[in-house]
């Protein structure tokens, strides 16, 4: 796939760069009398990569509508691109490409069609709408497949071209909730390096994402978001410098036949913080090895151990 | 910075955006669809208005010579109806709340308020062009006389946007089909029935009858026979028409409301 197939994008984000693509103030959301995110604050950068991370029903989702412009604030402040969501929505929505994480494309158009009506919307010419759909097709991989029904594309093949239709408007600011689920590796990692040659041409991204390498790989600074709020920001080496030791001991133990796990009790009165999973126990130690032998010293036995580098899914872990 | 200046929140070209996408998907099914709603008023025609009029001698208190051109006209209007009727309810359920395809397009420049604007049109061009057929086959059937006639379309396009808005404000308002059911057999097909396509409401007892004549239905009804028939002044014309304008008017500013209340959670 050759690079220079994006050249149309990114062109218009040099041209606003002074203006902080997203700021959000005791941002809230509330549903009734739920509360779906409780005054949260964060700021998008210029050109950054900012990730939202948090568990199911972390308020993910509900910010992004917000910044969306679609879904109203409840209280606190947001700006986007500079402008109110409410009062400004529809020039917002011109100069930024959504992703929702329930792809919802028209079925009853060919790929094809999706992308030229998409673009017509932003006020595009048929011609300009048509040649633009030829790079965004190959982009999305998906050029063979330009005429066919889009009911008939496979579940990724969908959300490549939801991608692809994104950016049919040249987009400063790109929201992406959950781009890569349901995306097979490969395609995980061509849309990582597609998104990182967006970064890289000026576009900001504000993405949610529930896999802890994908926030690494992309995220300048990410807030980890749980029940509505904001458990901690930071960029992930900070992160995982300021929540979890350098390395992590990995203990698994027997399962019962009942299904349930063979644990010793009070694993924590050793002296290191750990995390009981259902399926394995997580030490953070600075030093893992010396800490296996603790536990050893201690009479803990566990069936098998291992000891790896701390990562963001620790800090995720830890926090949530 | 974006452009200080407020965006208005209805544009021509929001709603031509809309009307576009509209127009290419229906170029899949517009054969089906097309030859139903075209058979659909001929059946009435032909059953009722010929099977049924053969057995009435007497049409002089209907102001026709003859019991097909009395309902014939009637049937352009009452189907407009059904037809609008029908594609504000399921349909605009399954655009609002199960497609997605409506909130896809709101994540483009496109407003709210352009979108349940849109929806509607959509809506009166699919009666046009639907009555636009219907009234060929008047034509064809000696029933159609009047130069009038030509805007016979308009009037049925009138009366199913007099439906169309209001109930599709309602439907956007809903989270189940259930109450859709009933709405189709204590609503629109009595209205049908009491809209004096089949029969002139001043033969029925004064409360119905003032209730018929409360329907837009009726408006449309007399509108599409006066105007077929050639026989409409212009008071009736303009009050016909200035009374659907009004359900029009009131059901599209209640469906920019729930339209924008519901697509905006
Ligand atoms: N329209 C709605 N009405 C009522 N509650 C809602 C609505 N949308 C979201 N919620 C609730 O708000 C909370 C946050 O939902 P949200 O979709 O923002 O979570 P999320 O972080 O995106 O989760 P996931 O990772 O599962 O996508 C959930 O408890 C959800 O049930
Ligand atoms: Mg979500």
């Amino acid at each position: 796939m050759r690079p220079n197939s994006l050249r149309h994008l990114g062109l218009a984000a040099t041209i606003g760069a002074m203006v902080r693509p997203v700021e959000a103030t005791k941002l809230t959301k509330k549903f009734g009398d739920f509360v779906a995110v409780n005054g949260i604050d964060f700021t998008v950068e210029p050109g950054e990569t900012f990730s939202l991370l948090g568990p199911n029903g972390a308020g993910k989702s509900s910010t992004m509508k917000m910044v969306s412009t679609v879904s109203p604030i409840t209280s606190g402040s947001l700006t986007v691109l500079g402008a109110d969501p409410q009062l400004d929505g529809r020039n917002i929505r011109q100069r930024m490409g959504v992703v929702p994480q329930e792809d919802n494309l028209d079925l009853e158009l060919t790929v094809r069609e999706n992308l030229v009506i998409y673009a017509r919307y932003f006020g595009i010419s048929w011609a300009a709408a048509r040649a633009l759909s030829n790079d965004l097709l190959q982009f999305a991989q998906l050029t063979e497949r330009a005429d066919a029904q889009v009911e008939s594309l496979s579940g990724g093949m969908k959300r490549r071209l939801t991608i692809a239709r994104a950016l049919v408007n040249e987009p400063e600011l790109l929201l992406l909730d959950e781009p890569t689920t349901g995306l097979d590796p490969q395609a995980r990692h061509l849309l990582w390096e597609r998104l990182y040659t967006l970064k890289e041409r000026g576009v900001t991204l504000l993405l949610t994402t529930h896999y802890m390498d994908e926030a690494e790989q992309l995220a300048d600074r990410l807030v980890i978001m749980d029940q509505g709020s904001i458990a901690a920001e930071g960029r992930p080496s900070e992160l995982i410098a300021s929540h979890v030791s350098k390395e992590v001991l990995e203990l698994r133990f027997p399962a019962h036949p009942d299904g349930t796990r063979n644990r010793p009790e009070g694993l924590d009165r050793h002296g290191f913080r750990v995390e009981l999973l259902p399926d394995r126990v997580l030490v953070y130690a600075d030093d893992g090895e010396a800490a296996l032998q603790t536990f050893r010293n201690n009479g803990v036995a566990p069936s098998a151990s291992m000891v790896r580098r701390a990562t963001l899914e620790d800090v995720f872990l830890a926090l949530t | 910075m974006i452009s200080t200046t407020r965006p208005r929140w209805l544009t021509i070209t929001g709603l031509r955006h809309f009307l576009e996408h509209q127009f290419i998907r229906y170029r899949a099914t517009w054969r089906s669809t097309v030859i139903s709603s075209l058979l659909f008023p001929i059946f009435f025609l032909v059953t009722i208005g010929f099977g049924l009029g053969s057995q009435i001698d007497d049409t002089s208190s209907l102001g026709t010579t003859d019991y097909a051109s009395f309902v014939g006209p009637g049937v352009l209007a009452t189907v407009a109806m059904l037809q609008a009727g029908g594609l504000s309810l399921w349909p605009t359920l399954g655009a609002i709340k199960w497609e997605g395809t409506y909130q896809a397009a709101l994540a483009t420049p496109l407003t709210a308020a352009e979108l349940a604007t849109g929806h509607i049109l959509w809506i009166g061009i699919r009666v046009l062009v639907g009555a636009s057929l219907y009234l060929s086959v008047l034509v064809m059937f000696g029933i159609a006389t009047s130069p009038l006639a030509a805007l016979a379309p308009l009037a049925a396009a009138l009366t199913g946007l007099a439906f169309a808005a209001p109930l599709s404000a309602f439907t956007a308002t809903r989270e189940k089909d259930s109450s859709f059911g009933p709405i189709n057999r204590v609503g629109l097909t009595p209205m049908f029935l009491f809209s004096g396509a089949f029969f002139p409401v001043s033969q029925l007892p004064d409360t119905v009858e003032w209730f018929s004549r409360a329907m837009p239905v009726w408006h449309g009804v007399a509108l599409s026979r006066g105007l077929i028939t050639g026989t409409i002044g212009w008071f009736g014309a303009v009050g016909h028409t200035a009374y659907l304008l009004l359900w029009i008017l009131v059901g599209w500013l209640f469906a920019v409301r729930t339209f924008t209340a519901r697509l905006s959670s």
